[in-house]
C-alpha cells in the first residue's frame, strides 16, 4: 500500500514537474494548424512527466540538467564552428540561438524542394507538415516515453519543414550560432521524403546553452535520407537530440553523429520500418575528456519484410569522460528476413573513463539475423609499441589507433568528402588533446 | 655501430632472468648473424634492444653509434637508425599500410629536423620498393599486416626497413614461414640495402637464409648469452650437427 502511494505521489510530483516546465517557457502563440499537435505533445507530457534518473531509460544519465525549468547557463567557446561543411555547394540555413537568420542564410527555395521555417509555416495552410508534425514523435513514445521529446513538440520555437519531391543533390546545411551563455532552444524540424526523392541533410553547431532538437523524417518508398551531424564543440553545452523516423518500401536512411566535447549530449534515434526491403543506418563516433557524458539511445523496430538495419556507435573516453549506450532493435511478429546488426564500443584511454552499454534483442520472427555485440578496452599495446618502433611518436600513434577504432562507424558516410571533413575534425581535436 | 655489453635482463612480471650477460658487437657495414636454440633469449634481446615494455636491464649496456640506446624512448631508437623487423609482424585493423608507412617516414624525418617527404616523392617511393618486394597496391592499401599471409607479413616488414633506410636493421627469423622464391625476394631486398653505413643482425634458424644474405661474423646464443662466435662456417656446423657439440663445449 505504501509503495503504490509513493508511486503515486512520484507521479504526481512528475506531472506538476512537467507543468512548472511548460509554464516556465514562452508558448509560440499559435493560431494554426500546429496548435492540435502541440496540444496533444502538452497533454502527453503532462500525462508522462518529465523524466527521472529513478526511471530505468535514464538510468546511465541524469536528466535534471535538461529537463528542469530553469535555464543552465554555457561558456561560449568554438569560433570556427561555421567552418565545417562550407566547402559544399549547399542549401545554407543558419540559426542564432535557435534564431532563425535570414540574412545568413540562402533563400528557402531549390530544386526539387519546398523549405519552410516552422514560425512562418505555421501560419500556412502546409498540409503535408499538418500530418507529420508530432505525429512520428508520438509514435515513438511507444513502448518507452521520451517525455523531453513531447515537451518538444509542444515549445518549439522553431525548426524548418522540407518537402523534397526529387533527386536533390545539394544538401541542406543548418548551421547553429549561439552567443548566449543560457539560451535555452527548442528545435523542431520536419523532413518529408516523397517516393524516389533523395536528400542530404547536413547540420552543425552548438545551438544553445541547452538544446532540444526534434527531428521528424518520413521516408517514403524508394526514396533516400541521409544525415551528417556534427554536434557543437562548446564544452559545457548541454543537449537533448530526437530523431524519429519512419520508413517506407525500399527506402534509404542513414544518419551519422559526430560529437567531441559538450558536458552532456543524450542523442535518441527511434527508427521503424514500415515497408519491405527498406535500409536504414545509424552510426556515431563521440569524443570527449572530463566532464563529458555521451549518451546514444536508439529503438529500432522492424515492422516489414527484408530490412536491414545497422547500428556502429564507437566512443573514445579519458580523464573521466563517461559514455552511455542503450540499443534496441525489435523484430515484430511477421518481419521475416529482418537483418539487423548492433555494434557499440568504447576506447577507453585511462581507467578513469567509463562506458555503459545496454544492448538489447528482441524478436518475435523466426528468419531473421540479428546480432549486436558492446565492447570496452584499451588501445592495444602490441599495436602502440609496433607503430613506436617505426618512429611514430607516442601521441601520433595513439592518435593513429584511436582513429583506426572509430573508422568502421566514419565508414557509414557514404560521401568520401564529408567523411574526411569529419576525420579531419576528429584528428584537430584529437592532436589538441594528446599534447598533455 | 651497435655495441652491447655484459646485458642482463629479467622480466617486469615475474623474477626471471632471460638474459644473462650478452657481449655483441657489430660493427659498421657489417652483417651478423644470430642462432641459438628457442627459448634462448633471441626476441627477447631484440626487444629489449628496441624498448618493449616489459623488461628490466639489470646489468650492462647497449649503444647505437656510441649514443645509450636503453635511455631512449622507442620511438628515439627508431629515429636513431635501429630498425626491428619483427618474428611477429602486429595486425593493425583500420590503419591503412600506406598511412602506417607514410606516417613513420615523416615522423622520423621530422625528429632528426629533416623536411618531410611530399606525398608525391613518397609514393613513387613506395610504389618502386613494393615493386620489387611483390607487394601490391592492394596490400598497400589494406591495413596493416591484416590478412596478410605469413610470408606476405614478412615481406611487409623489409618494404618498411626499405623506406625507413635505418643503419642498424635486426631481422628476428624474417626467413621463418617464406617459401623459396619469398626467401630470395627478402634476401634480395636486405642485399640492396647493404653497403657501407649500415649494419645487419640477422636472428635465424636456418643456414638456408645465410646462402643468401652472407653473414660476415656468426654468433650462437644460449641460455642468455653468446656462447660461440665465428665466421660462416659456424652456420654450417649448426646446420650439420645442430647446438650439442657447441653447447656442451661452452659449459
Ligand atoms: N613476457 C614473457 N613472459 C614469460 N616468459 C618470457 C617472456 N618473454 C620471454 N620469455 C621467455 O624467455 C625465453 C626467451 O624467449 P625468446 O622469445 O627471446 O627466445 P628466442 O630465442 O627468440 O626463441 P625462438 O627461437 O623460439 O624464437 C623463453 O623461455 C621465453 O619463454
Ligand atoms: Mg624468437
Amino acid at each position: 500500500m505504501a509503495a503504490l502511494t509513493r508511486k503515486e505521489t512520484m507521479a504526481q510530483q512528475r506531472r506538476a514537474q512537467a507543468a512548472e516546465r511548460l509554464a516556465a517557457m514562452a508558448v509560440p502563440a499559435v493560431s494554426s494548424w500546429s496548435k492540435a499537435p502541440r496540444d496533444a505533445a502538452r497533454a502527453r507530457l503532462l500525462d508522462m512527466g518529465l523524466p527521472h534518473r529513478r526511471d530505468e531509460y535514464w538510468k546511465y544519465t541524469d536528466p535534471t540538467s535538461l529537463a528542469q525549468p530553469e535555464p543552465v547557463e554555457a561558456a561560449t567557446f568554438d569560433p570556427q564552428e561555421t567552418l565545417i561543411f562550407a566547402q559544399h555547394e549547399r542549401l545554407h540555413l543558419v540559426f542564432s540561438d535557435g534564431v532563425f537568420d535570414a540574412e545568413a542564410s540562402d533563400p528557402l527555395e531549390g530544386e526539387g524542394i519546398e523549405i519552410a521555417r516552422l514560425a512562418e509555416a505555421e501560419t500556412a495552410d502546409i498540409h503535408w507538415a499538418q500530418d507529420l508534425y508530432g505525429t512520428l514523435e508520438a509514435r515513438g513514445q511507444q513502448p518507452v516515453n521520451r517525455p523531453l521529446a513531447a515537451l518538444n513538440s509542444a515549445l518549439a520555437q522553431d525548426g524548418v519543414l522540407i518537402r523534397v519531391t526529387g533527386q536533390v543533390e545539394r544538401p541542406v546545411h543548418i548551421t547553429y550560432l549561439r552567443r548566449d551563455t543560457a539560451s535555452d532552444v527548442i528545435l523542431h524540424h520536419v523532413v518529408k521524403v516523397e517516393p524516389g526523392a533523395k536528400i542530404t541533410l547536413l547540420e552543425n553547431g552548438p545551438a544553445a546553452a541547452r538544446l532540444n532538437t526534434c527531428l521528424e523524417v518520413d521516408v517514403a518508398d524508394g526514396a533516400a535520407f541521409h544525415h551528417i551531424r556534427a554536434q557543437g564543440r562548446d564544452h559545457e553545452r548541454r543537449a537533448a537530440c530526437h530523431m524519429f523516423a519512419r520508413l517506407g518500401e525500399k527506402s534509404v536512411f542513414k544518419s551519422f553523429t559526430l560529437t567531441v566535447n559538450g558536458v552532456l549530449t543524450r542523442n535518441e534515434a527511434v527508427i521503424e520500418f514500415t515497408g519491405d526491403d527498406a535500409v536504414a543506418h545509424i552510426a556515431g563516433a563521440a569524443l570527449g575528456e572530463g566532464d563529458y557524458l555521451h549518451d546514444d539511445t536508439v529503438f529500432i523496430t522492424h515492422d516489414a519484410v527484408n530490412c536491414e538495419s545497422r547500428q556502429v556507435f564507437k566512443k573514445v573516453l579519458r580523464k573521466g569522460a563517461r559514455g552511455v549506450f542503450q540499443g534496441k532493435i525489435l523484430v515484430k511478429d511477421g518481419a521475416q528476413k529482418t537483418d539487423g546488426y548492433q555494434l557499440s564500443q568504447a576506447l577507453l584511454l585511462d581507467d578513469d573513463a567509463e562506458f555503459d552499454a545496454k544492448p538489447e534483442l528482441e524478436i518475435y520472427a523466426d528468419d531473421v539475423a540479428c546480432s549486436h555485440g558492446s565492447t570496452t578496452g584499451a588501445i592495444d599495446e602490441e599495436a602502440l609499441f609496433y607503430l613506436l618502433s617505426r618512429g611514430i611518436s607516442k601521441g601520433e600513434a595513439g592518435n593513429l589507433l584511436v582513429l583506426a577504432f572509430l573508422a568502421e562507424a566514419i565508414e557509414e558516410i557514404e560521401d568520401d568528402e564529408l567523411a574526411s571533413e569529419i576525420t579531419e575534425r576528429l584528428s584537430g581535436w584529437l592532436s589538441r588533446h594528446s599534447k598533455d | 655501430m651497435l655495441e652491447i655489453k655484459n646485458l642482463h635482463v629479467k622480466l617486469e612480471e615475474e623474477d626471471k632472468q632471460i638474459l644473462k650477460g650478452v657481449d655483441l658487437t657489430v660493427e659498421t657495414g657489417k652483417v651478423h648473424a644470430i642462432m641459438g636454440p628457442n627459448g634462448s633469449g633471441k626476441s627477447t634481446l631484440s626487444y629489449v634492444l628496441s624498448g618493449r615494455d616489459g623488461y628490466v636491464v639489470t646489468e650492462g649496456s647497449a649503444e647505437l653509434e656510441g649514443k645509450d640506446l636503453l635511455e631512449m624512448e622507442t620511438e628515439e631508437r627508431a629515429s636513431e637508425g635501429l630498425f626491428l623487423a619483427f618474428q611477429y609482424p602486429v595486425e593493425i585493423p583500420g590503419v591503412s599500410n600506406m598511412t602506417f608507412l607514410r606516417t613513420a617516414v615523416n615522423s622520423q624525418r621530422k625528429a632528426r629536423g629533416e623536411e618531410e617527404m611530399s606525398a608525391g616523392d613518397f609514393l613513387k617511393l613506395v610504389r618502386e620498393r613494393a615493386k620489387s618486394l611483390k607487394i601490391d597496391a592492394d596490400m598497400l592499401k589494406r591495413p596493416v599486416n591484416m590478412g596478410f599471409s605469413g610470408g606476405e607479413k614478412k615481406r611487409n616488414e623489409i618494404l618498411q626497413m626499405a623506406m625507413l633506410e635505418p643503419k642498424m636493421c635486426i631481422l628476428d627469423e624474417t626467413d621463418s614461414g617464406l617459401d623459396v622464391d619469398a626467401m630470395k625476394l627478402v634476401a634480395e631486398g636486405v642485399n640492396a640495402l647493404r653497403n657501407e653505413g649500415r649494419s645487419f643482425l640477422v636472428i635465424t634458424h636456418y643456414q638456408r637464409l645465410l646462402n643468401h644474405i652472407k653473414p660476415d661474423v656468426v654468433h650462437i646464443m644460449a641460455d642468455g648469452r653468446i656462447v660461440k662466435t665465428g665466421g660462416p662456417e659456424l652456420a654450417l656446423e649448426v646446420e650439420e650437427n645442430g647446438y650439442a657439440d657447441i653447447l656442451a663445449e661452452a659449459v
